[in-house]
């Protein structure tokens, strides 16, 4: 957006409605801003690349960005506690 | 040996306050992992997570009558133990950044500078167990401020409400530390794409 940040006849620049996208994104803009945005993106490809590696960036650290704890870090966390007699019976 | 917790809403409130062992140990089993996952990416060590998650449980655990119930249990163990983690990292890091610090980022670092477009690749392609690792060290580039907002929200998917409470900022800070965290990442992992797209 630093090298193509233009404003669309009657719109928004790029960089106006960046400050927007994870509104846009998680629901909570505003009618207007979402109309904004899809219109800008009409005929602006490197916005509508931002908002759709945004949108995948989000997806895909949200099924796959967890880490388990491991079986055995969590014996010793309940041993440690002094929990040893509650671990669940998978353990 | 005790049934496996299912729901925040199923913990016997009154039996943890009184002390509860099998209560606690149950809301261990509930928490462990969410908890892990928190002190392993704030911390980007595993040997850590573990000490950063003992500590917090014995502190929630010597703590358990003071907890009101305004917030829900899980809340309360996030924001322990993300306090925890800092603690730790502040005594071996002085000069860590609070959460509470202004965000110290020139908003010209958050311009969009990669315009690879990598959305649309099946994910068979593109998530390779090297990727996966990235993305995984991407969030340790995270700045402090930046980091807890985001693993909380986007990866434990607590609400923007809960994140605030956990963190003690506002929902507002929350809203724009997310959008900032989520740019930073986009960048990162735009990087990464686009040169593995050129090798």
């Amino acid at each position: 957006m630093d090298k193509h940040t233009h404003h669309h006849e009657g719109g928004s620049s790029c960089h106006e409605l960046l400050e927007g996208l994870s509104l846009y994104l998680d629901g909570d803009a505003e009618e207007s801003l979402c109309r904004e945005i899809e219109y800008h993106m009409k005929d602006c490809e490197n916005c509508r690349v931002v908002v759709n590696t945004l949108a995948k960036t989000v997806e895909l650290y949200h099924e796959h960005g967890k880490t388990q704890m491991p079986q055995e870090a969590k014996q010793r966390l309940f041993i440690a506690l002094d929990l040893g007699d509650y671990m669940s019976s998978s353990e | 040996m005790t049934e496996h917790p299912t729901t925040a809403e199923q913990i016997d409130l009154d039996r943890l306050r009184s002390g509860d062992k099998a209560a606690f140990a149950q809301v261990v089993e509930l928490y462990a992992d969410r908890l892990y996952n928190l002190a392993l990416k704030v911390s980007g060590d595993p040997f850590e997570a573990e000490d950063i998650l003992q500590e917090a449980f014995i502190s929630a655990y010597k703590n358990i009558s003071r907890f009101e119930g305004r917030s829900n249990v899980g809340t309360w163990l996030y924001r322990i133990t993300y306090n925890t983690a800092l603690m730790r990292q502040r005594k071996k890091q002085p000069d860590t950044v609070s959460i509470d610090e202004p965000v110290q980022i020139d908003s010209g670092d958050m311009l969009p500078r990669q315009f690879f477009d990598w959305c649309c690749i099946p994910e068979k392609d593109l998530l390779t167990g090297e990727a996966i690792e990235y993305m995984g060290e991407a969030i340790q580039l995270l700045p402090e401020s930046l980091k807890p907002v985001f693993i909380l929200r986007d990866i434990e998917g607590l609400s923007t409400a809960e994140v605030g409470d956990t963190l003690d900022i506002s929902t507002a800070a929350v809203k724009s530390r997310l959008h900032r965290a989520r740019l930073f990442l986009r960048e990162r992992l735009s990087e990464y794409f686009a040169e593995r797209a050129a090798a």
